[in-house]
């Protein structure tokens, strides 16, 4: 093992040496700009490295989806921004994409092939799986997450949404760690209070915040790791956690972050 | 004779006014935006089949799902019997399959019986679950007045009808030279005491009510959530098969967006020739919402299992799934009359966003489709949230502050947060791995 920093090439720096990626890393907004999320990000970066996969980024030539502005009513917009999308991923002749934010992954793989955008579009879940289980992807014995207990929540846009339920489990089961169902999952599963573009404004007037009724599933668990595997859920139940002064002995991570961890890839 | 005459009468009205009725509910339905749910037609038979001639999806809730299969399989296979009534009624024949099926026949009037014993059971049960130890979903605040007192009166007519029944094959066990069948036996002795021609009167009266009855009912459904007897099955024919999280694409808006987009479009040309104006962005009223909404909303039985999984009504806010089916089909019905009145539709000043659901309602969805798993019937009440949402945003202008902000940002900067675009790649500065692979 050395440590080396990396350098994350862009689409636009390939096609000037008349390369291309294997697989297009679609960062998606939060997974940019949120500090907690960037983390995530680095942490695909470090796997996909780690496997030798030859990825890209668009950098600044990537844009919001539209994702937010589809679910809040503004089609309009939602149209501009896919349409720029697509237009720069099929000048990079786009073919693979790969992509830590379910939002992002439902629209480029649903929403987008009616508008021109034909790619093969992977959740890091189903990614993840994928190396496992090829054997390009181990985890060490005894990694830092061995016989810990994890609870796994389903985001909606990669469970109901898209019917991916046991990628992100099979992920977690390579790090021999103990898996704790909470009482809503998979189909069943509660949301984290996020989606609809609930993220980006204040709830309705209610009783409760949701994330804190997740987060309340989650803690009946007693689990070590509340593990996620996307960035607005990774902030609702970050918030969560701290809302219930839990935060020093219960962590949210994305599967991401528990492989790259377990196999001491980054810090 | 006469009886024969009156039973055929009965018979013509009851099926022509509920033939009307339906005809009425196609027209409302058919009022929604087009929409083509032909394609994959052996995927949709499939689904049909599964989800409702099977109930895969009431058995996600056990207690109600076994209850409710043993009402669903009873009513399929005594209706069954209705053919036999029917057939008697027109021509004045007494049990017309009895001679042709023999013993065998014996063998399923038992069962039938066993099955409205079933029935009456499951009936009780679900009496129970909504009035004695009332469940949560049954009580919410749009349970109350019709919607409570329709789901009762169905249960009550249902063990009314199978009471009918089991009373006419009671009074018959008793009679001179015929038998009773498996329930019908044990329940003989009740009627014990009664003279030849009262258990006549009794067996009559019964087969009567039971006819009648069942006429009544029919004609009642098209009022009734109980309507989702026929529509569960036209309802999960057409449901979306693409992935739940697929938000329908906006043609139009997708057109006038390459236009603008097109640098060698003439931003003054004419409309081409016969193309259609433009129509409402997204839904305010009923007509606005695509046809599949409004099936989906005549096929809503009430049942709640969406608003009781719904992350914004679980957590106290005002929406609830359930309600935005109910209040389409009362608009709905409103517009219906409306053109009943007029013969066309009249505006009346009032709309479904507005004076049936509130903007606060559709504002509190996290799109999450757990009312669209969670229904039997494979209603999407997500789909009618974000009509409106689109309407509220592109024509009315009335979004929250903070999504316009949010707008705002992904039109400037490309995301939905006040960050500027050149620092998409901040996460990468510094990227320290530890490595086996040390090519950088």
């Amino acid at each position: 093992m050395s440590a080396i920093t990396l350098k994350i090439d862009t689409m636009a720096e390939l096609a000037a040496k008349g390369e291309a990626p294997e697989i297009l890393f679609w960062v998606g907004c939060a997974g940019s700009f949120d500090d907690r999320a960037r983390k995530i990000t680095r942490a695909v970066a470090a796997i996909l490295h780690e496997v030798g996969m030859k990825f890209a980024v668009l950098g600044t030539e990537e844009s919001c989806t539209g994702d937010p502005a589809k679910r809040a009513g503004n089609e309009f917009l939602f149209q501009m921004q896919a349409a720029q999308n697509i237009q720069v991923m099929n000048m990079y002749e786009v073919k693979k994409i790969v992509t830590a934010c379910p939002h992002c992954f439902n629209t480029l793989k649903n929403e987008y092939p009616e508008l021109g955008g034909n790619y093969e579009v992977l959740h890091h879940a189903t990614l993840l799986q994928q190396l496992i289980n090829e054997g390009r992807l181990k985890v060490k014995d005894g990694g830092a997450f061995k016989g810990k207990r994890i609870t796994f929540h389903d985001s909606c846009y990669l469970g109901r949404a898209n019917g991916i339920y046991e990628a992100p489990r099979q992920v977690l089961e390579a790090l021999d760690a103990d898996l704790v169902e909470m009482k809503r999952s998979k189909a069943k599963g509660l949301c984290c209070g996020a989606g609809g573009a609930q993220m980006f404004k204040e709830a309705e007037k209610g009783n409760k915040e949701v994330n804190i009724e997740r987060i309340e599933d989650a803690l009946e668990t007693q689990p070590d790791v509340v593990a996620a595997a996307c960035p607005f859920c990774m902030t609702m139940l970050t918030d969560g956690v701290k809302n219930k002064e839990k935060e020093s002995s219960i962590k949210v991570y994305d599967i991401a972050e528990l492989i790259a961890g377990a196999n001491g890839l980054i810090n | 004779m006469l009886q024969n005459i009156v039973f055929i009468i009965l018979l013509a009205l009851g099926g022509g006014i509920f033939a009307r009725k339906v005809g009425k509910i196609r027209r409302n339905i058919f009022l929604g935006r087009p929409l083509d749910r032909t394609d994959r037609k052996s995927e949709r038979w499939t689904t049909m089949a599964r989800v409702a001639m099977g109930q895969s999806k009431m058995v996600a809730r056990p207690v109600a799902g076994f209850f409710h299969i043993l009402i669903y399989v009873g009513f399929v296979l005594i209706n069954l019997e209705v053919l036999e009534i029917v057939i008697d009624g027109i021509f004045g024949t007494h049990r017309v399959f009895q001679p042709l099926l023999g013993d065998f026949y014996n063998v399923i009037i038992g069962f039938f019986e066993i099955l409205a014993i079933g029935v009456i059971l499951a009936c009780v049960v679900f009496f129970w679950r909504r009035n004695i130890q009332p469940v949560a979903r049954f009580t919410s605040l749009e349970m109350t007045g019709w919607p409570r007192l329709d789901a009762n009166l169905i249960l009550i007519i249902e063990v009314v009808l199978m009471s009918a029944l089991l009373l006419m094959n009671t009074a018959e066990a008793n009679m001179e030279g015929k038998t009773g069948y498996a329930i019908s036996n044990l329940l003989a002795p009740m009627l014990a005491g009664v003279s030849e021609n009262g258990l006549h009167s009794i067996e009559r009266i019964s087969w009567w009510a039971h006819i009648v009855g069942i006429l009544a009912f029919l004609n009642y459904l098209p009022y009734s959530k109980h309507f989702h007897i026929i529509l569960a099955f036209p309802n999960t024919w057409y449901a979306q098969l693409e992935p739940s999280g697929q938000m329908n694409n906006m043609e139009s808006v997708q057109k006038e967006v390459a236009m603008m987009l097109d640098p060698n479009a003439n931003p003054y040309a004419a409309p081409a020739e016969g193309a259609e104006a433009p129509g409402r962005f997204g839904a305010k009223d009923v007509m606005d919402l695509p046809w599949k909404s409004l099936l989906d909303a005549y096929s809503c039985t009430e049942c709640g299992r969406c608003t009781s999984v719904c992350p914004a009504n679980t957590t106290g806010k005002l929406l609830s799934p359930r309600k935005i089916m109910m209040d389409t089909r009362d608009r709905l019905e409103i517009v219906g009359a409306n053109i009943d009145k007029n013969g066309s539709f009249v505006d009346d000043g009032k709309s479904l966003l507005g004076d049936h659901i509130k903007a606060e309602e559709i504002q509190a969805c996290n799109t999450c489709n757990a009312c669209v798993e969670a229904c039997p019937v494979l209603i999407n009440p997500v789909s009618i949230i974000t009509e409106l949402r689109r309407y509220q945003a592109m024509e009315a202008s009335q979004v929250p502050s903070e999504w316009g902000l949010m707008f705002n940002n992904i039109e400037n900067n490309g995301a939905p947060w006040q960050f500027p675009a050149a620092d998409r790649m901040g996460w990468a500065d510094n990227l320290e791995v530890k490595t086996k692979n040390a090519e950088a």
